[in-house]
């Protein structure tokens, strides 16, 4: 897939070969920034490269023209390497505006690339982005490789001839800022100008347009002589086989579809729209061929209320929402705990409190999902680590949810829905199925029980229409066995212990905690979640240097891996890293009595390895 | 077995082995009765019933039946009812529900379900009152009613549950009473076998919070006045010697003496089917004391059911692009390879 311009460049400009690169478009929330950071994403995967990437936008659909609040930004963090993270501070920045280089400059590394739209810093937009003097022309920005491209005049011209408005001429400059972002990385245009080609089928001038903005976007960066150097980042060495990129959202949504397949089961999925979570709705609804019934509801009730609906009816059933929605499922979920019917909720956690920070991440939902019901009310929950893992998160909760007929919470959050990285496609044939039986009538003549139990405490999935086993489920506590209504005080007792039990007995099939790195010494790094690539990447950093530092990172949050408390008292310090007040701390000191060390930040933003590095610098020897 | 013929099933067949635990002298008793006494004469199999209930004293029916059932959640059986009868269309499907279950904590779900059309079969037992947490004022209570919550009377304006149901374009709509037992059965038996959603208000008297709420519409002295059963290409006839008839003044409907120069010609006839809901929605007001309130069938239409559309889509999409293949879907797009 190499172009002719690639070889071209590589005769006239010096190339660098780098390890990886951190890119960050920003710019006003209509700007197009979100689309720019995926056509580099996607053509940096397609090149083969590692790909991480961290899309950060305003709860506003349109905030005011150029102002701080509505700078959209999308960041891509590439790789001949195994990468964890989209990227600390970054190697080149694209800002389209006054307001996105003052709310994204701090983050540029010094010495950076630093390209600016100097078009858009008229007087206006600088006092709107509240700068006294204009920053390209004081020294404020003299730390950086600064880039003044007059990218409307340019994107203007390229497209000049097409009988195009100037706001439509104007909104193909993110395919300018692609084009010159491209060139810089030695990337091939194919991918997006096949992009262009499909969405804008039905626009031909507009498909023109975006395509001359962006091959002049390049041409510029190729002969313009401000730049003297492009980069090139090899392929990453990942294991062998074919990949994709996937967001965290796509991959949940097909790691469902792919759960329902291999129990040979249609999916229903009640779902109501919330953000970060809509994408799951979105993307289900539109496989309706592989047996995929989903229902907009009229909220969040109804939508997890169909569901349990649809998983006493037999089917596989799902709920998809965000912590607002999770709240409003409390009762239901409840419900469910007490039917013991098998069903998936998945929270795609986002800042809060209430309505907190919509489009921002944060993993604070944990505490509500454990115990945001009313009752002794335990639930199994499970937690993605990163976009890809989402997908094989998805099987692994269903497989749960099936064999002990209980609801399974799913974690995700803002920032694994909407970030990607490269998805190594596997072959359906090789999963390994989800056996699942109804009985099909009483055995024996014996009455049917419905509430009678198998050995890790499972009940018995009879699904109406089964002659011979007609029973009614209900939120009224039920005896053992028959699942009658009874209010005996014994009976009650003993059914809180057993769906306790039977939460617990999941424990027995998923399998020992794993440890990266040394089973004891000074310092264990204990996450869950997002954090898990920052984690990572920094218990790798301490390591390499040294340090007698593991990490253990959580998938299941409820229960805890049998061998969890055994890791946990063989290290001197527990650190744990969290974008919450400290809600796992708080599950660990309880039911392992140790004292454990938080890093909390609750910011809307994910963890900086360093900040991880430096909290777990304190805590060695 | 190649074959197997249905058992012929009596009421009692369909009783659980469940004490019913309603109060003596309850109203739900006889719908419970009549409940039974339909379904031994629909000819479907017990296994493919299902009864879906919310809570409320009447939302305990679903343990009293034989069939399958789900005791749920305050307001929300509609809700539970949807996700079964659309992965499910084979099976009979009916909410049972009271006055403040579907009409205040599930209100919002009443109308969404009415609106989508699913086919189901909606039995609010509106007894005026909150039985199950003894005695509070419901959103059918009277202007005035006086309760454990409401000292000094209640001021909110009840709602008409016939003209919310017609408001979100209900295809069936009917109302029937307690201890009317065979209008109710009959009632029952068409809302059952209307495909679409049916939604029948059933006057229930609760003897323990608010008895003779319907007095007058039960009483043998007082119903002939009060109550008037309409029928499909009828004219509209009530009183204790079929002497009172309604007619239409413009919008307005009047009741008005037959004979003296007006006969049953002049009067209004009913069109459960006519495709506007104007003549449903205007019988839906017509209230005790200044009318006789409408029993019977006010409205059955056909119209497209959210089930059924629902999984006509799912078996176009299959004709269309074939059976989903995961692998074709995984490889679909943009991929590379690492060697
Ligand atoms: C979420 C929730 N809120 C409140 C209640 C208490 N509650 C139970 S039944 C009921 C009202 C029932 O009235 P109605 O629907 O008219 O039924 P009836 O008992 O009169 O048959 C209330 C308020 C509850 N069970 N759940
Ligand atoms: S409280 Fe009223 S509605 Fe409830 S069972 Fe008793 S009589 Fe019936």
């Amino acid at each position: 897939m190499s172009t002719e311009f690639e070889s071209e460049t590589e005769q006239s400009k010096t190339v660098l070969q780098i390890e990886e690169a951190t890119v960050r478009f920003c710019g006003d929330s209509g700007d197009g920034m979100q689309l720019a950071g995926t056509q580099l994403t996607n053509t940096s995967a397609l090149a083969g490269n590692d790909i991480a990437t961290f899309p950060d936008f305003p709860a506003e659909i349109r905030a005011p023209r150029g102002t701080l609040a509505g700078v959209s930004g999308f960041q891509v963090h590439f790789a001949s390497t195994d990468i964890y993270t989209p990227g600390e501070s970054v190697d080149a920045m694209v800002a389209m505006n006054p307001a996105a280089l003052k709310t994204n400059v701090a983050d540029l590394k010094p010495g950076g690339v630093l390209i600016v739209n100097s078009d858009a810093f008229d007087k206006k937009s600088l006092e709107q982005a509240g700068y006294a003097t204009n920053p390209l022309e004081d020294e404020s920005l003299e730390g950086f490789q600064l880039f003044q491209v007059a990218m409307t005049d340019l994107t203007r011209r390229a497209v000049d001839g097409l009988d195009l408005s100037q706001k439509e001429a104007d909104r193909c400059r993110n395919f300018f800022a692609m084009g010159l972002a491209f060139w810089m990385y030695g990337r091939s245009l194919d991918p997006t100008l096949r992009f262009i080609e499909s969405k804008f089928k039905k626009l031909p001038a507009i498909a023109e347009a975006n395509r001359r903005a962006l091959t002049a976007g390049r041409n510029y960066g190729e002969t313009t002589d401000a730049f003297v150097s492009s980069y090139r980042v090899e392929k990453a060495k990942l294991p062998a086989g074919k990949y994709r990129n996937m967001t965290g959202n796509q991959a949940l949504a097909w790691g469902l579809m792919t759960a329902a397949k291999l129990s040979q089961k249609d999916l229903f999925l009640g779902s109501y729209p919330i953000t970060p979570a809509s994408d799951i709705l979105h993307e289900l609804s539109r496989y309706k061929n592989f047996g995929v019934r989903t229902f907009q509801a009229e909220d969040e009730i109804a939508a997890v209320c169909s569901a349990i609906g649809a998983a006493y009816s037999g089917h596989m059933a799902l709920t998809t929402s965000s912590g607002p929605g999770i709240a409003l499922k409390g009762e239901a979920m409840g419900l469910a705990v007490m039917l013991e019917l098998p069903l998936l909720i998945v929270d795609v956690q986002r800042g809060g409190p209430s309505t907190g920070l919509p489009t921002k991440t944060e993993q604070a939902d944990l505490l509500q999902v454990m115990f945001g019901r009313n009752g002794e009310c335990p639930m199994p929950v499970i937690a993605a680590r990163s976009p890809a893992d989402c997908f094989d998160v998805g099987i692994e909760a269903w497989r749960i949810a099936a064999r002990f007929m209980t609801p399974v919470m799913i974690l995700s959050d803002g920032y694994l829905a909407n970030g990607s990285e490269p998805w190594r496609i596997v072959n359906f044939k090789e999963l390994e199925p989800i056996p699942i039986k109804h009985p099909e009538g009483p055995v024996d003549g014996k009455p049917f029980l419905a509430y009678e139990r198998d050995e890790l405490l499972a009940r018995p999935w009879a699904i109406p229409g089964t002659p011979g086993l007609m029973h009614r489920v209900g939120g009224l506590e039920k005896a053992d066995g028959t699942g009658n209504v009874s209010y005996d005080p014994k009976n009650h007792q003993h059914m809180i212990n057993t769906r306790a039990q039977k939460v617990k007995n999941v424990a027995k099939v998923i399998g020992d905690q794993e440890v990266m790195g040394e089973a004891s010494g000074d310092l264990l790094v204990l996450s869950w979640g997002g954090p898990y690539g920052s984690c990572r990447t920094a218990v790798a950093k301490l390591q390499s240097q040294g340090h007698k530092v593991s990490h253990a990172h959580l998938r299941w949050l409820n229960p805890f891996p049998a061998n969890l408390g055994e890791i946990l008292r063989n290290f001197k310090k527990v650190l744990i890293p969290e974008l919450n007040m400290g809600q796992l701390s708080m599950l660990i000191r309880n039911e392992f009595m140790i004292d454990t060390v938080s890093l909390n930040k609750v910011q809307g933003k994910p963890f900086h390895v360093t900040e991880i590095i430096e909290k777990a610098k304190t805590l060695l020897p | 077995m190649a074959s197997v013929e249905l058992p012929v099933l009596k009421p009692g067949d369909y009783g659980s082995d469940q004490d019913v635990r309603w109060c003596p002298g309850c109203g739900d008793y006889s719908i419970l009765a009549q409940m039974k006494k339909v379904m031994a004469t629909l000819g479907w199999p017990r296994e493919k019933t299902v009864f879906v209930s919310g809570i409320g004293c009447s939302s305990r029916f679903p343990y009293y039946m034989n069939t399958y059932g789900m005791h749920s959640i305050h307001g929300r059986a509609p809700a539970f009812a949807t996700g079964i009868k659309s992965c499910r269309p084979d099976l009979n499907v009916f909410v049972i529900t009271g006055d403040g279950d579907a009409l205040s904590i599930g209100g919002n779900h009443f109308m969404h379900v009415v609106r989508r059309n699913v086919n189901l079969n909606i039995i609010l037992f509106n007894n005026r009152i909150y039985g199950l947490t003894k005695g509070q004022y419901s959103p059918t209570s009277e202007l005035g009613k006086v309760t454990k919550s409401t000292p000094m009377g209640a001021i909110d304006n009840p709602m008409n549950p016939l003209s919310l149901a017609i408001g979100c374009e209900a295809t069936f709509v009917a109302r029937s009473i307690d201890v009317h037992i065979k209008h109710l059965a009959d009632t029952l038996k068409r809302a059952a076998e209307h495909p679409g959603v049916s939604f029948v208000e059933v006057y229930q008297n609760c003897n323990v919070f608010n008895d003779g709420a319907y007095k007058y519409a039960t009483d043998k002295a007082l119903k002939a006045d009060n109550i008037i059963e309409i029928e499909h290409g009828k004219p509209l006839i009530f009183g204790q010697n079929r002497e009172k008839g309604i007619r239409l003044n413009g919008m307005q409907p009047e009741v008005v003496e037959l004979g003296k120069g007006i006969t049953e010609d002049d009067l209004l006839f009913h069109d459960e089917t006519s495709p506007q809901p104007t003549l449903a929605y205007l019988l839906s007001r017509m209230r005790y004391p200044e009318f006789p309130e409408p029993i019977g069938v006010l409205r059955c239409v056909d119209a497209p059911r959210y089930d059924d559309l629902l999984n006509e889509q799912v078996a176009q999409a299959r004709a269309e692009k074939g059976e989903g293949d995961l692998d074709k879907l995984f490889n679909s797009g943009d991929t590379w390879t690492v060697e």
